[in-house]
């Protein structure tokens, strides 16, 4: 396999891990924060790409297409914040799936009866929609290499806001002690949900952007919400740094077996027969990674408590 | 004790009910309906796996429609090769292909308790939700493999053309296939009554309520609750054979997280930890389905709103609103 396309599915892969760290980082914010699985969580990333497709088809703006995406989930994750998931903070971990679970019906049928059941298609703005060339001659799409790119600023960002704010400084505290930062007069259900909106808009943000890669459509959400489960079941629930390590691992990992298994075959098996046993295994790779961290590390790589 | 024996009187209501189904949907001359009657059946046999899991040992799995597929796949694997009269292996000795319902059940079981000691081994070392995400992930792995594997079908699935054989009955007539169904949905309903009164029955429920309790009585409970995850993975996994031989097709679908999900929701729908819960579940289910499912293509919209409205305000499902609070045993 030559060097250059291996290099590009690398890139391919830490694209996708990005991708995936938007996700992940709100899903394991609320949960650290408000100990609340969120299933609905996909439902915002395909809310982001339809707020976006849509509104990228009505003004020919992508970029307002984005700022929309932004909005919506946000304004969406308030919603569902306010009205469903605030009851479910003292319940079982049971309620909290069926409720999300009811939650993903719900918004997906209803953005089916909305948009209908046909993909729409978001395009990329012209000057990102071609290559661009790299060191050496080598070249990769614009479009992906700016995910990489945003993708890398939105983790800085959240890291910043996390350990130099006070608004991160009220949410660390609320992941310590939650009776104590309320006595101390920070409003916990305000706190609440403004966190679930900055998870609910980077979800959105996400769809907004993968919008253009793949088709916008009903349900999309729900594979990338399952892997940012592996993400942050490698990570360690909580850990905004662990969802990070965890998604780069997940993405390059699935994106490379993906390319390099079947020709691995293919040194001891005949093409077909390695194409499809290739396959096979690849799509299973990510959880054979998350079956082995498991069996050494039971809590994640990196610790709630680090 | 008036609610106990109004579940009781209530459960009695609904097992003669579902015997008598099949003359009356031939009296209104709607046949159809004994299919819907049979899919209620087994659906509320997977449905009575999983409460044992999670409704007796508080096991929260979000991954049982893996044995559901994979008692489906065992079904639909054993029988396509049947009908080609192709063995499946040929090496290191020969398995033939099979269209005899016993043998089926018996591999379907088998393959899915395997699969549940598996997953059950991995899973069980953590708890909470890391296990709710952890067997996701796990049915999603098989989900994904199946989707990519080309052999049995990939992503289109695998059909056969005649229903599987039952020694001394006609499988062909829906009723009779009906009863198969309901005698199995009665065996599963009779050996969950039996473990939950048996002393492993409560050693679970001990490790639901206090693990380091049980454990300080010197019973490991993660054995314990690796036995019955394995259990229920089983009679989750005969389920799904059934569901394939009803449809006389597999695919996917049966091991997608929306068919674990939805065996969760029956769960709920109907109560968790009470016997009758999952054949209630399964019948609103069905009827939901049956009723809205004609009227709008969006019927799961509602179905969401239901399940929501159920979860926030109506805790302790059907059986909860009909006959009351569960007893706090």
């Amino acid at each position: 396999m030559s060097t250059t396309l291996l290099f590009e599915q690398l890139l391919n892969g830490l694209q996708y891990g990005v991708t995936l760290f938007l996700m992940a980082a709100g899903l394991t914010l609320v949960f650290g924060v408000m100990g609340l699985i969120n299933l609905a969580h996909g439902s915002l990333y395909m809310i982001g790409a339809f707020a976006c497709a849509a509104v990228a088809a009505a003004t020919g703006s992508f970029w307002l297409g984005l700022v929309a995406s932004i909005v919506a989930a946000g304004f969406a994750g308030v919603l569902i914040e306010m009205f469903v998931i605030r009851r479910l903070y003292d319940r079982d971990h049971l309620d909290q799936v069926l409720a999300t679970f009811a939650l993903i019906l719900i918004l997906s049928e209803g953005c089916r009866m909305v948009f209908g059941s046909f993909p729409l298609y978001l395009d990329a703005p012209g000057f990102l929609a071609g290559p661009v060339t790299l060191f050496g001659g080598f070249q990769y799409s614009a479009y992906r290499l700016a995910i990489i790119l945003v993708g890398g600023l939105v983790a800085l960002g959240l890291y910043l806001l996390i350990t130099k704010t006070r608004l991160g400084i009220r949410i660390r505290a609320g992941e310590a002690d939650r009776e104590m930062i309320a006595a101390l007069g920070v409003n916990i259900a305000t706190l609440y949900t403004i966190v679930f909106a900055i998870g609910a808009a980077l979800a959105g943000f996400a769809g907004a952007m993968m919008g253009a890669i793949q088709s916008v459509q009903v349900g999309m959400g729900e594979p990338v919400l399952i892997l940012a489960f592996v993400v942050i079941v490698i990570g360690g629930i909580g850990s905004i740094k662990g969802a990070l390590i965890g998604s780069i691992l997940v993405g390059v990992v699935d994106t490379l077996g993906r390319v390099t298994l079947p020709g691995f075959f293919n040194l001891f098996m005949d093409t077909a027969a390695a194409n499809s046993v290739g396959a096979a295994l690849s799509s299973m790779s990510i959880y054979v990674l998350m079956a082995v961290i498991l069996i050494f590390k039971p809590e994640g790589l990196v610790s709630n408590n680090a | 004790m008036p609610n106990l024996s109004r579940e009781t009187f209530l459960n009695i209501i609904i097992s003669l009910g579902l015997l008598v189904f099949p003359f009356i949907a031939t009296a209104m001359d709607e046949p159809f309906y004994i299919t819907l009657a049979t899919r209620v059946a087994i659906l509320s046999l997977a449905a009575v796996g999983l409460n044992l899991a999670l409704g007796t040992g508080g096991l929260v799995s979000f991954g049982h429609a893996a044995f559901f597929g994979i008692g489906g796949y065992a079904m639909g694997i054993l029988a396509s090769h049947a009908q080609t009269y192709t063995p499946i292996f040929t090496w290191p000795f020969v398995i033939e292909g099979t269209n005899q319902m016993l043998i089926i059940w018996l591999v379907a079981i088998v393959m899915s308790g395997i699969a549940a000691l598996f997953i059950g081994l991995l899973s069980l070392r953590t708890s909470g939700v890391y296990f709710i995400m952890i067997t996701l992930a796990f049915a999603q792995m098989i989900y994904y493999f199946m989707i990519s594997w080309p052999t049995y079908g990939g992503e289109d699935g695998l059909s056969i053309y005649v229903r599987n054989q039952f020694p001394g009955v006609n499988t062909l007539d829906p009723s009779s296939f009906f009863y198969i169904c309901l005698a199995l949905m009665f065996a599963g309903l009779g050996l969950s009554a039996m473990i939950k009164n048996s002393r492993f029955g409560a050693a679970l429920q001990a490790a639901r309520q206090n693990e380091e309790r049980l454990a300080a009585t010197g019973i490991r409970p993660f054995n314990i609750k690796l036995t019955a995850f394995v259990i229920s993975g089983m009679i989750t996994g005969l389920a799904g054979a059934l569901m394939a031989d009803l449809n006389r097709f597999v695919s996917p679908t049966m091991l997608s997280w929306h068919m674990s999900g939805e065996i969760m929701v029956l769960v709920i729908l109907g109560g968790v930890g009470r016997l009758y819960g999952p054949v209630v579940g399964a019948l609103i289910f069905i009827i939901f389905e049956f009723i809205f499912g004609g009227m709008t293509e969006f019927w799961q919209f509602y179905l969401g709103l239901v399940l929501l409205g159920v979860v926030l305000f109506a805790r302790g499902g059907a059986i909860g609103l009909l006959a009351g609070k569960a007893r706090h045993d």
